[in-house]
């Protein structure tokens, strides 16, 4: 294909457009073209002139996270941050940022650092950029304490599928003014606009940090360790677990943060009540150390180009759900690395690339249906004084308090794979509210041209 | 017979147009069917009860009320007002500020207040799953054995629905350091405006898919009716301090304020009261705040207790060195609630020294704080209208307090210029004209001022998503109502392309 073959509708919209090579392929399928604006002006004119081809368009940052989700059935035209890479306005004093969406996130870390402040968001490093972050709504470790891209997110412009472009939010934290289309974007994959520029709440960079680190000999233990930490007074800042084989120990590592004295003080707290009678059996005791264990972090991205399974649940049920993943892991003659926010409620499970496509689908459709019975083991209990306050006819309480009540429980989605386990297994699982995201999909792009079938639902 | 909605700007009162009282006479029997005869309401005096929330300037009976007990009575509820083509109005406790409950003569309003169970507490995963009828208080009560408790904290806490809470994204003293609503709910299983009941999300956080919850959590009851929430628990932090510093002018107290910011110091809350709320506050509770102050700030101080009391002595520092000449410290539970009371008051306080007052709920970046105090005190001046500033100073979230005589019909339209004003002003310095009571009625002629008319539009396709009908809270927030008839694929006008000159169209 030469540059002349590019139509002429988009060559005039941007300056930045050339045909597409096959390393711009997506999830398999090689694109017509690549388009990289400039602006967000340019990018609307890009999208409107797609609109006007009836081409699908699949936004691209880095690229480091393209092959998550399900290949989208077209992709004719590959849109590309990286020339939007600039910081528009950071204002010190307000801990605000705001940026177009190709900057990348270390270079905005740098920025941010040099004036004593941070976006409180950990992903795993490797050359991604803001969009990217908001449109995979991947989190790291600081999940615990700072949540994830779309708790941060306070403005966002986005260009539609039909070129519109639209803004929401604003650039102060205190902001109820309309919808907040930005949680709406927030892991949406691409699939209802290209975000080109996000404004972010910021975080003062504490001076100091501590992990206070042990090796667990098994689950419970480390559950137990998590989930104390997590529940204390101490503040940790992440409580993370790594388990990366059935034979390995379990580590478990708990980051606390704030000025030098405090963390001190905290580490030294955080150490004896790890070390307590509950974990008597854990041997040597628990450290603290500046630096974080070599596995910290690494989420979704252990695997390379393997399986990698995110599994979302209550933190409460950290340790049958760890059962549950080996006892899955077994019986598909798998032996997966585990690890992640446990305390959080997240845990990512990563299989090598040459696992049997079969055993992989057998693992996720084996963990999904241990996690989908069982609902009310989740140790929740009525509050005292429940029927007491309650006021209501017992029939209606009663029907309700049992499983309908808790609605669904957690998930375990296949955030990238190898195109034999993507064909072998259903990537998504079951997913809350799937009709409404349909019908936002059809308002949207209703013709179903921004990454077509890359999302959940079919999306 | 039919009545228009009175006095609400900018909405115009015929979207969607008022239909014949006939049509909810039909509909009361259907509802007595589903909550029972003690749970509908038809006397036009108990109505009349119902025709306001907070906002009491908005005033509109409803055509019917209705006090569903269950999940499945208000999905049979709205499935009901969907046959028949029925608008409703959801309401939690009444006390939202921008009549978000406001009713309509020709709509039902379903009144959420009898299913009030917290159903479940999950302390190990730090969940609970609560009604919407829940107060706010009683959330963090019921978790408090278990050394947790409800991190958003408005000040109508006491008596203001957690399901209110999600419809307003309501804040709080504390959101500053630990968020509003939307951070500390996880999953919510609503009725949708065609009477279906769904979840969104699953109280992890994490749940695939769009983010339903966050998109539902603030949109002001116009997507659905929240049935069950599923919040987040936080730890209770180990020390709380609660300073109180007077300055004798404004300036200075803000000078404090933006000390302790650029010292990395995040306090669980910042705020701020000039003299004249300061002078309600002591008319209306005694508060005894340290006299002749021109400003006094309120800081308070959480988390583990040695950064506590480090960060305490670093702010009290701080606040001396910006000229504050008293500084008090809470030693206790009650000296920390007799710190706050002036404050809590401060809204209902100013009933002490004005017959009648506006609400303002306006935003700006902190460090344009200064400018914009000193820009309203000018058109105070200007226009003989006082106002009282009381506000989130960590997070530049005023509220300021419009004084007018309420017989008085000039100095209520001046009022209302003034208040107009502000907002303008919180625009203009790149903040946003409400920052935790939300559009409603009250604010809805000011959004377009806000957000251009494709932002309006790209947020109304969320609405057409939810509530194509339009009949789930109609005539809040947008003040031109969006069709969602519009079929996709069908172009109205010339091609894009054609029109630009860059294709024929044979």
């Amino acid at each position: 294909m030469t540059a002349s073959s590019v139509p002429a509708q988009l060559t005039s919209a941007c300056g930045g457009v050339r045909a597409a090579v096959k390393a711009d392929a997506v999830g398999g399928t090689v694109p017509s073209y690549v388009a990289a604006p400039t602006s967000t002006r340019e990018a609307g004119a890009v999208l409107r002139a797609a609109a006007g081809l009836g081409l699908a368009v699949v936004p691209r940052g880095g690229g480091t996270r393209l092959d998550w989700g399900t290949p989208p059935r077209r992709c004719d035209l590959v849109v590309e941050t990286r020339l939007m890479d600039t910081v528009l306005e950071h204002a010190v004093g307000d801990l605000v940022v705001r940026v177009q969406a190709g900057v990348r996130l270390d270079g905005l870390a740098e920025v941010l650092g040099r004036a004593g402040q941070r976006l409180a968001l950990d992903p795993p490093a490797g050359g991604g950029t803001v969009g990217g972050l908001i449109a995979t709504g991947v989190a790291g470790p600081l999940r615990l304490r700072f949540g994830s891209p779309r708790d941060l997110l306070i403005g966002v412009t986005m260009v539609r599928a039909d070129g519109t472009v639209a803004r929401a939010g604003g650039k102060v934290v205190k902001n109820v003014a309309g919808y907040d289309i930005g949680k709406l974007l927030a892991g949406s994959y691409g699939t209802l606009g290209l975000i080109t520029e996000a404004t972010f709440r910021l975080h003062p960079r504490p001076p100091a940090a501590a992990y206070v680190s042990l090796a667990c000999p098994d689950a419970e233990v480390a559950a137990a360790a998590l989930l104390t930490a997590a529940g204390s007074a101490l503040a940790p800042a992440a409580a993370e677990l790594d388990w990366p084989g059935q034979d390995a120990p379990v580590s478990v590592s708990v980051l606390l943060e704030g000025d030098v004295e405090g963390v001190a003080e905290r580490a030294a707290r955080m150490c004896d009540l790890l070390a307590g009678e509950a974990f008597s059996r854990v041997l040597p005791g628990p450290r603290a150390r500046g630096d974080p264990p070599q596995w910290w972090g690494r989420g979704a991205a252990a695997t390379g180009d393997g399986t990698a399974v995110r599994i979302a649940f209550w933190a409460g049920q950290l340790t049958r759900v760890l059962r549950a993943i080996r006892a899955a892991g077994t019986q598909a003659g798998l032996d997966p690395v585990v690890g992640g926010s446990a305390a959080a409620g997240v845990l990512h499970a990563a299989l090598p690339a040459d696992a049997p496509a079969t055993a992989v689908a057998q693992f996720v459709t084996g963990l999904r249906a241990a996690l989908d019975d069982d609902l009310p083991a989740s140790g929740a209990e009525a509050s005292p004084g429940v029927q007491a306050a309650a006021g209501a006819p017992a029939g209606a309480g009663a029907e309700e308090a049992g499983r309908s009540a808790t609605g669904p429980r957690g998930s375990v989605v296949v955030l990238h794979a190898p195109p034999a386990v993507r064909e072998a297994v259903d990537l998504w699982g079951p997913v809350p509210g799937v009709a409404l995201m349909r019908a936002i999909k059809e308002q949207f792009d209703p013709e179903h041209r921004m990454a077509p079938g890359r999302f959940a639902g079919g999306i | 017979m039919t009545e228009t909605v009175a006095g609400i700007d900018g909405i115009a009162p015929s979207n969607p147009p008022p239909r014949p009282a006939g049509d909810l006479t039909a509909l009361t029997g259907r509802m007595t069917q589903i909550c029972g005869p003690d749970n509908v309401i038809t006397d036009p005096q108990e109505l009349a009860t119902y025709e306001c929330d907070g906002l009491t300037s908005h005033r509109c009976s409803p055509g019917l009320v209705v006090l569903p007990e269950s999940a499945q009575q208000v999905a049979e509820v709205v499935r009901a007002c969907a046959r028949a083509r029925i608008p409703f109005i959801a309401r939690g406790s009444g006390t939202g500020l921008s009549g978000g409950a406001l009713p309509r003569t020709d709509g039902v309003l379903i009144v959420m207040s009898r299913m009030r169970r917290v159903l479940a507490i999950d302390p190990a995963s730090r969940r609970a799953i609560v009604e919407p009828g829940v107060t706010n208080l009683a959330v963090s009560k019921a978790a408090e054995p278990y050394g947790l408790f409800y991190a958003p904290d408005p000040s109508s806490q006491q008596i203001c629905s957690v399901g209110g809470n999600v419809a307003e994204n309501s804040g709080g003293a504390h959101c500053l350091k630990h968020g509003f609503t939307v951070h500390h709910v996880t999953g919510l299983q609503i009725v949708t405006p065609q009477g279906e009941l769904t979840w969104l999300g699953d109280g992890t956080g994490a749940a695939p898919g769009y983010d339903l919850v966050g998109t539902f959590i603030g949109s002001e009851g116009t997507l659905g009716i929240v049935t069950k929430i599923i919040v987040k628990l936080t730890p209770i932090p180990e020390a709380v301090t609660t300073l109180l510093a007077a300055f004798t002018t404004m300036g200075a107290g803000g000078a404090a304020v933006s000390a302790i910011i650029g010292a990395g110091i995040l306090p669980g809350a910042i705020e701020m009261m000039d003299a004249l709320a300061i002078e309600a506050a002591e008319a209306a509770v005694a508060c005894r705040y340290p006299e002749g102050a021109g400003a006094v700030l309120i800081v308070e101080l959480d988390g583990p207790a040695g950064d506590v009391e480090r960060e305490t002595a670093a702010v009290r520092e701080l606040c001396t060195r910006a000229g504050a000449y008293e500084i008090r410290a809470a030693d206790d539970a009650a000296e920390r609630a007799a710190i706050w009371v002036g404050r809590k008051s401060a809204f209902a306080a100013v009933g002490r020294i004005s017959t009648a007052y506006i609400v303002q709920d306006g935003v700006v970046p902190r460090t344009a704080l200064p400018k914009v105090l000193d820009r309203i005190a000018e058109l105070s001046a200007e226009s003989g209208i006082r106002v009282a500033n009381v506000f989130h100073a960590g997070d530049g979230n005023l509220h300021p307090l419009v004084l007018f005589d309420d017989g008085d019909t000039v100095m209520a339209a001046a009022a209302e210029k003034v208040s107009g004003a502000i907002l303008d002003l919180c625009i203009e310095h790149g903040g946003s004209i409400t920052g935790e009571h939300g559009v409603g009625v009250d604010k809805a002629k000011y959004l377009p001022r806000m957000f251009g008319a494709d932002d309006l539009d790209t947020m109304q396709m969320v609405r057409c998503a939810f509530d194509p009908e339009w009949l789930c809270n109609p005539g809040k927030i947008f003040p031109t109502p969006r069709l969602c008839g519009e079929v996709p694929g069908v172009r109205r006008g010339p091609h894009p392309l054609v029109a630009a000159g860059l294709l024929d169209q044979f």
